[in-house]
Formats: structure tokens, C-alpha cells, sequence
């Protein structure tokens, strides 16, 4: 299943650094490597400061890079800058993680979704025929074009941030914890929909979350980071049912299982693990 | 050109709920109607003006009111209402160009600088700084001196000692906006740095400049008057500030010639003033503050329903031990908000208890009055809310019927609170040792030596290795985990008999979760204390907790020990909330092979 994914985008060796103060210099990646396919999800997993969205800001453009090669679709696109950045516009997109920060609070949802359009030259019957569409993909009204961020709820948001991810048809979404801010039973459905839209469009995620159970729902890989190098990846069910590396085991152990008798075991077991450490 | 620049630069959409609310305040609607006088008065006053303002009849050299001439007439024999009717004009017409050059100068200028930061940052706060250092009168008076007094090149240079004033707001917000994910999200889109200025900028700024402006055209025109009291500026044009120099030369023997231009002066700047004040409410306070008697009808409308919602009146939840035995229990708490259409009840009648060395979960989705329950227990409601009780016993004690006084002094003391985002529930301006060294000492009346000596042995307890130099450090030098930590440390350190959790984990990494929870049931253990976790993870409570209940919609929908929740669910929302958890289901590989398999069994039809 997971073989036959052409890449489409690849990492090598990325080093970033991040400046603290004059040169107190912070490395938070160092020299990692990741590929994603066509169609494919790869989940990047990983507690806070591990540096996993600092890959994906990376990609984006949105963080310098100090060494290492990003290509995508056979191009480099490492120090893209100006210009060549905007045309990948097209291609790369991103949703994040806080669903009240990401929307303009100012902007109505249809300037919001027709935004990317606009600047692409889309015509503006064109752009309201796209965002209708869109609007329809993510499971909203379409006389939600009308209202402000303001009134809808975190798990409508996200459906609006992911519904602008998607205006442009890209080929990759870089989604940087996209569902961690929400309930349980929205991050569920939303999750649903990031699946549906992959197999109607044939998108590619790269998922970057903290949450095993989550990339375990919606991702084909996994690869996992601590202090800023990855230290295993594989096929998703490989990773989570027979993790190799000890940081990978002590991940899966801490996140709690809804079965209190399983959990209780699952708690002595990762008391032992700790013990061990 | 003589309308005032503000109501007319609101975007539409914004200017019917900003000046419905403006329009609720009676001070700003009557400093509103007092400077649209003062415009109507400008623009029409060639047709109101009984004279020609320039017009001398030695008739009325220094007139009483009366006789025609409503205002009477000054020392050259001119008639002083039609005088300043004009003069209105000219006061005005400086505003608007200063205004507009302040913020022509200004706004591009500080929107940029705060998006940019670097050397665009350097360069135009420089630039700010120097203009802010010059003596602006003196400078006034040596252009004035330069350009044979023009009007308006005096007004522009006015605007140009305004800009940095739009320089340091404008600058100012863009810093804060320019951090929003939204702006990332727009670079990655691939809109341009010009148009995100353009849009999510000078969105952004808006209101603040708005309120600049009214204060700033109030700042111009008294220093328009300033300068032509002095003398400045072109003698054949009325102005107040020349009337104003026309009747201090008389002022003992003909007080009212320098009264009118002083009313007209000093209420049109009052004007402004107020007008800027109140939109600068309306912007930076978004709710506000309930007076005590809209508090009182919400706790009226709480306590006494009316007949038709009786039904849904009776409390929900049940008790499960004795009240004797109880370190908390909760008898049907009401909570409510006052909005504009009501009251807005966010818990509806909620019973529970919790027994000293017992785990009580709260589950819920966001909404569910989960939150609310806690808060009220604890009397740390946000403002505008208000909580009714049948009664609320803490460690044995009724509290429901407390002053707010008595019920602050039971926070720390009986009753301990670990919030959700640690990191902002510590104050980044102090250190830590001050932050639980103090309590310590006012609610326990250690002494320094003694509180420090507690804090230490607490943090070492919390599981912290290195006490001293936490102790040492400020907030923003600690990991979210250890900020919780330390919060914890801070609640167990007055051995409460309960500690309310509000979300104590959602914020945290898995692997911090898991320690967090670790150390909250050993302390749980060890002090015997009763520990409420408000969550919306299932996986928390079976980690945890020995009883749950499930609110929906502010009510409880199920009650009972957490074995039995999960292994009976009563309610089909807690089945809801039990599956949505990730644990069981099928992962990506699992989903893509039933389509294939589906997809192939189609096919072979």
C-alpha cells in the first residue's frame, strides 16, 4: 500500500537554526530527512520543542534554513524567496493548529477563502464558484460566506481554514497539529474530513501532531522527532504496534486508552519504563 | 472638506454595530450631536451668517448682544456671531489637514515598520523619536515665519508633529498582528507583503486610529488657536484664535468678545475629547462590566423560575455519599451570564459530591458547562456571571452564603485550583520563589524563612530536582510541564481538603501529561484530598478518576463510577464522548484496505 506513492516532496540532511541572541544560536533541526509521496499522509510526531513544526514551517518558507535540500516535484525549492515563493502557492499549503488565530477576525469567511484566489488572478465569478465549491467540500452552509470567524465554533473554524488550504488545489497541505485545540468528538469528524479530502483530491499531508492516536488515524508513515532528529520511521502500524526506538515506546505508553483496567495497565507499564529510564 | 474625517472612514459592516453601540452611550451621542453642530454651522455658514464677517460698522465697536446682533460686535466694529460661524470654518478645515497629514505620514509609516521590524523598524522610529525631541511650537512659528504665514502649510507641518503619535499605535499593533498565525497563512497563499499591508494590516489598525483621530483633531485646533492668538495666519480670514487675541486685549472692559470664541473653542475640543474617549471604550472593552442590579436579576431569574420551565428546574446529578462525608458537595448550582436578550444560563441545575481521597471527573465538550461548575465551586467566575445554589459545602462548611471576602479566604486554604494553561497563570514579572512564597506567608502567616523553606520541600515533592534554581527562575525560563508543576506545588502547599483541575493536562505533550497525572493522584493519595478534573478526554478519566459525570448542555446527563460508565454507558452521549476517542479505531491502513476491498467487491458486481 505504501510503496507505490511517486515522491513528491523530499527532505535531506535540513538543518535550521533559530537565533536566541548574537550568536547564541539554537539548533532545532539537526539534519533531518523525510520524503512524501503523491496521495500520501506522513505523520511527524513528537513533543513540543522536538522541532516537528519547525520542519514545516521550513517548507513553507516561513523559517530560514541553514543547510539541506527541500525538493519538491523535482525542484529545489530550499531557498525560494520573492516570486518563486508565491508561485508555489499553488502547490504547498498549510492549515494550523489554533483555529482562532488563523482567520483574520476582520475578514468575512468568503474574503478570507477568496483571498488566496484573488492574488492568483482568479476572476471574481470564478473565485465565488471555487469557494462555494470548497465550502461544500468541508461540510459548511455556503451563506457562510457572509459572516465573520467570530461566529463559528473551533471545529467550524478549522473547517474554514482547511476549506482556504484547498482554494488553490494544491498538491501538498502541510498540517501543523490541526486538530489538538479541539474536543475529542469534533477532532474525530474533523479527522474524517482530512481523509475524504485526500481520496477526492488526491492530496498529500504532511500531519505534524503530538498525538500517536491521531497520526495512527489518518496517516500512512510516521516519522518520529526528539531534539530535533528523527529517531524512527516507518509504516504507521509498524511504528505504533511495534515501535523500536525507546522515546517511540514511552510516547505510545503516555497517552491515556479510554478502558480504565487497560489503562491501568498501560500506566504500570509506562511507570516501569520510566523507572528503567 | 469640513466634515470631520472619522464616522466617514468606518468600513460599512463594522460602522452599523460600532455606531449602534456608540449610540447607547449618552455622553458620546451628545458630544456627537455638539460637533455635527459645529460642521452644520461650518458648512453653512454663508447662509446663517446675519453679516458679512469681515463687514465694519463703527455703530457696534465693542456692541452688547442685542440690536441684530445676536452676539454683539468686537473692537473693530464687526458682528462676532457671523465671525464665528466663519471662524468654524477655518477651525475645521486646519483639523482635516492635519489629520489627514499625520495620518498620511504616520500610518503607512508605523504599519510598516511593525511588519517589517529590522531596519525599516530603526529607521522610522528614529525618525519618530527626533520629530517627538523638536520643540513643535518654535518650528510652527519659523515655518510660519518662511511661508508668509500660509494656513495650510502651517496645518500640514502641524500634521507632521501629529504623525508620530499614528507612528507609535500603528506600529504597535502591527507588531501584535504580524505574530497571528493568519499572516503566516496569508504569505504561504501567496499574497504579497504590499497587500497584506493593504488588508490585514490596516484592518487591523483601524479602530485605534479612529480614536487617534478624534483626539488629534482636538490637540490641532487648540493649537491652531494658539498659533493665531499669536498672530499667525492670514488677517482677512475669521478664526477664533484672532477673536480670541481681539478680546484678551479688551478682556477687563469687554469680557464677553473674548467669551464667545472661547465657549465655541472650548466645547468643540471637549467635544472631540469625548467623542474619542467613549469610541475607545466601545473598542477595548468588549463586555462589559454588569452593574449590581442587572446581577441581582440574573440571580433573581436563576432562583425563581418561571412556570414553564419547572420541568427543567429540577436539579441533575445525584449524591453519592452522606454530607458529613463529603469534602465537597454541590446542590443544584445554577450559573448564569446577563446578555443582552436575558439571561443566558450556562448551568442548569447541578448536584454532585466528592469524598475526601476521591477522584471526581467532569466530562464534557467545550459548551457543556464543565468549566462554569468549576468556577463556581471555586467563586472565580468571570465577570458578568452569577452562580445560585441550594448550598455548596467545602470540607463540611456552607459556603453558598458567603461574602466574596470569606469565600477568597477559602482558596488556598480548603479549596485549591490547578487552571489549564499554566504558563499564563504564572506572572511573568515575578519569580517563582515570590509567587509561592507569598501565599504562603499572607494566608498561612509563615515567615519568609518558613514559607521559602515549605516551597522548597513542595517543589521537591511535585517532583522537581533542582528546587533552588526553579525557585530562582522567572516564568518564561520553565517548560510548560514544570510551570505545572510549580502551579501544583502552589495548590497542594496550604493542604487544601479538595483541588479543582480545570483541564490541568490539555495543554501539555502526552509524555508531560502522563507525569502530571502521576503526580496529581500520588498527591491525591498522600494528602487524602478529594480531587475534581474537569476533562474532556476519556482516556484522562480512566487514567484517573474513580467517579465521572458527564454534563451536556449545563446538566448532567450520567453519573457513576468510572467502570461502569465504560463499560455500561447509560446516555448515548457518553457512548459518543467514549468512541471518539482514537484508541480502538481502525488506522489509516486498515481504512484504506476496507475501501479497496469495497471498492474491488463493486467492481466484481
Amino acid at each position: 500500500m505504501t510503496a507505490d506513492f511517486a515522491p513528491l516532496l523530499s527532505v535531506q540532511d535540513l538543518v535550521v537554526d533559530y537565533r536566541l541572541a548574537r550568536k547564541v544560536r539554537f539548533r532545532a533541526l539537526k539534519g533531518v530527512s523525510i520524503s512524501v509521496g503523491a496521495g500520501e499522509c506522513v505523520g511527524l510526531v513528537g513533543e513540543s520543542g522536538s522541532g516537528k513544526s519547525t520542519l514545516g514551517r521550513a517548507l513553507l518558507g516561513l523559517t530560514p534554513v541553514e543547510s539541506g535540500r527541500i525538493t519538491f516535484d523535482g525542484q529545489d525549492i530550499t531557498h525560494a524567496r520573492g516570486a518563486a515563493r508565491r508561485r508555489l502557492a499553488n502547490d504547498i499549503q498549510v492549515v494550523f493548529q489554533d483555529p482562532y488565530g488563523s482567520l483574520d477576525p476582520t475578514m468575512t469567511v468568503g474574503e478570507v477563502l477568496a483571498q488566496p484566489l484573488e492574488v492568483a488572478g482568479t476572476t471574481r465569478v470564478q473565485a465565488r464558484a471555487t469557494v462555494a465549491e470548497m465550502l461544500d467540500r468541508v461540510r459548511l452552509p455556503s451563506d457562510s460566506v457572509h459572516r465573520y470567524p467570530s461566529e463559528f465554533s473551533g471545529g467550524q473554524r478549522q473547517r474554514i481554514a482547511i476549506a482556504r488550504a484547498l482554494v488553490r488545489r494544491p498538491r501538498l497541505i502541510v498540517c501543523d497539529e490541526p486538530v489538538s485545540a479541539l474536543d475529542l468528538t469534533t477532532q474525530a469528524t474533523i479527522l474524517e474530513l482530512f481523509i475524504d479530502l485526500q481520496r477526492e483530491t488526491g492530496v498529500s499531508y504532511l500531519f505534524v501532531s503530538h498525538d500517536l492516536g491521531v497520526v495512527r488515524r489518518v496517516c500512512h508513515r510516521v516519522s518520529v522527532m526528539y531534539h530535533g532528529e528523527i529517531v524512527e520511521s516507518g509504516p504507521t502500524h509498524t511504528v505504533t504496534h511495534e515501535p523500536s526506538h525507546p522515546y517511540t515506546r514511552r510516547l505510545l505508553l503516555a497517552a491515556p486508552v479510554a478502558d480504565p483496567a487497560r489503562q491501568a495497565e498501560r500506566r504500570a507499564a509506562w511507570l516501569g519504563l520510566r523507572e528503567s529510564a | 472638506m469640513t466634515t470631520a474625517p472619522f464616522p466617514a472612514t468606518l468600513a460599512p459592516v463594522r460602522r452599523i454595530s460600532l455606531l449602534r453601540r456608540y449610540l447607547r452611550r449618552p455622553l458620546g451621542v451628545v458630544a456627537l450631536v455638539v460637533l455635527l453642530l459645529v460642521v452644520a454651522a461650518a458648512v453653512l455658514a454663508p447662509w446663517l451668517a446675519p453679516f458679512d464677517p469681515n463687514f465694519v460698522t463703527f455703530k457696534i465697536v465693542h456692541a452688547e448682544p442685542g440690536n441684530g446682533h445676536l452676539l454683539g460686535g468686537d473692537s473693530a466694529g464687526r458682528d462676532i456671531l457671523s465671525r464665528l460661524l466663519y471662524g468654524a470654518r477655518t477651525t475645521l478645515y486646519g483639523a482635516v489637514i492635519t489629520c489627514v497629514a499625520g495620518l498620511v505620514l504616520g500610518v503607512p509609516a508605523g504599519v510598516s515598520a511593525g511588519y517589517f521590524g529590522g531596519v525599516t523598524d530603526r529607521i522610522c522610529s528614529w525618525i519618530s523619536d527626533a520629530l517627538q525631541s523638536i520643540p513643535g511650537m518654535i518650528v510652527l512659528l519659523v515655518v510660519a515665519a518662511g511661508t508668509g504665514q500660509s494656513f495650510p502649510v502651517l496645518m500640514v507641518a502641524l500634521g507632521v508633529f501629529m504623525a508620530p503619535g499614528y507612528y507609535r499605535i500603528s506600529r504597535a499593533r502591527a507588531m501584535a498582528v504580524r505574530k497571528e498565525p493568519y499572516i503566516d497563512a496569508a504569505r504561504v497563499a501567496g499574497v504579497t507583503n504590499p497587500r497584506i499591508l493593504r488588508t490585514h494590516m490596516m484592518r487591523a489598525v483601524y479602530a485605534p486610529i479612529v480614536v487617534q483621530t478624534a483626539l488629534t483633531a482636538g490637540i490641532a485646533i487648540g493649537m491652531q488657536a494658539g498659533l493665531q492668538f499669536l498672530g499667525i495666519g492670514s488677517a482677512s480670514t475669521p478664526s477664533w484664535g484672532q477673536m480670541m487675541n481681539d478680546g484678551f486685549n479688551t478682556m477687563l472692559t469687554f469680557p464677553k468678545i473674548l467669551l464667545w470664541p472661547s465657549i465655541a473653542l472650548g466645547v468643540t475640543i471637549a467635544a472631540l475629547a469625548f467623542i474619542g474617549s467613549t469610541l475607545a471604550d466601545l473598542i477595548s472593552i468588549r463586555a462589559e462590566q454588569p452593574s449590581k442590579r442587572s446581577r441581582a436579576r440574573v440571580r433573581h431569574e436563576l432562583a425563581a423560575p418561571s412556570a414553564a420551565e419547572l420541568s427543567d428546574r429540577v436539579a441533575s446529578g445525584s449524591h453519592e455519599h452522606a454530607l458529613e462525608d463529603c469534602a465537597l458537595r454541590v446542590e443544584n448550582l445554577r450559573v448564569g451570564y446577563a446578555t443582552q436578550s436575558g439571561v443566558k444560563e450556562v448551568v442548569r441545575g447541578v448536584s454532585l459530591d466528592a469524598a475526601p481521597g476521591e477522584v471526581l471527573g467532569i466530562v464534557g465538550e467545550s459548551g457543556s458547562g464543565k468549566t462554569q461548575t468549576s468556577f463556581a465551586v471555586l467563586d472565580l467566575l468571570p465577570s458578568g456571571g452569577t452562580a445560585v445554589a441550594d448550598g455548596i459545602w467545602i470540607s463540611g462548611r456552607e459556603v453558598s452564603k458567603l461574602s466574596s471576602a470569606e469565600r477568597a479566604a477559602l482558596l488556598g486554604r480548603s479549596i485549591g485550583y490547578v487552571p489549564q494553561e499554566p504558563l499564563s497563570n504564572l506572572d511573568p514579572c515575578y519569580t517563582i520563589e515570590h509567587q509561592l512564597v507569598e501565599p504562603l506567608r499572607y494566608v498561612h502567616g509563615l515567615s519568609k524563612a518558613d514559607a521559602r523553606a515549605r516551597a522548597r520541600e513542595v517543589l521537591v515533592r511535585v517532583g522537581i530536582t533542582d528546587p533552588e534554581r526553579v525557585l530562582g527562575s522567572y516564568p518564561h525560563q520553565i517548560s510548560g510541564g514544570m510551570a505545572q508543576r510549580v502551579l501544583i506545588a502552589g495548590a497542594v502547599s496550604g493542604r487544601p481538603s479538595v483541588l479543582v483541575a480545570d483541564e490541568p493536562t490539555t495543554a501539555l505533550d502526552v509524555t508531560v501529561q502522563a507525569e502530571v497525572l502521576e503526580l496529581l493522584r500520588e498527591l491525591q493519595q498522600e494528602y487524602g484530598m478529594a480531587l475534581v478534573i474537569v476533562t474532556h478526554n476519556f482516556g484522562v478519566v480512566a487514567d484517573i478518576c474513580d467517579r465521572v459525570v458527564v454534563m451536556k448542555d449545563g446538566r448532567i446527563v450520567e453519573t457513576g463510577r468510572v467502570e461502569q460508565i465504560f463499560r455500561a454507558p447509560a446516555h448515548p452521549y457518553t457512548a459518543e464522548l467514549i468512541s471518539a476517542s482514537l484508541d480502538d479505531v481502525e488506522g489509516r491502513d486498515e481504512l484504506d484496505r476496507a475501501l479497496a476491498h469495497a471498492g474491488g467487491e463493486d467492481d466484481a458486481r
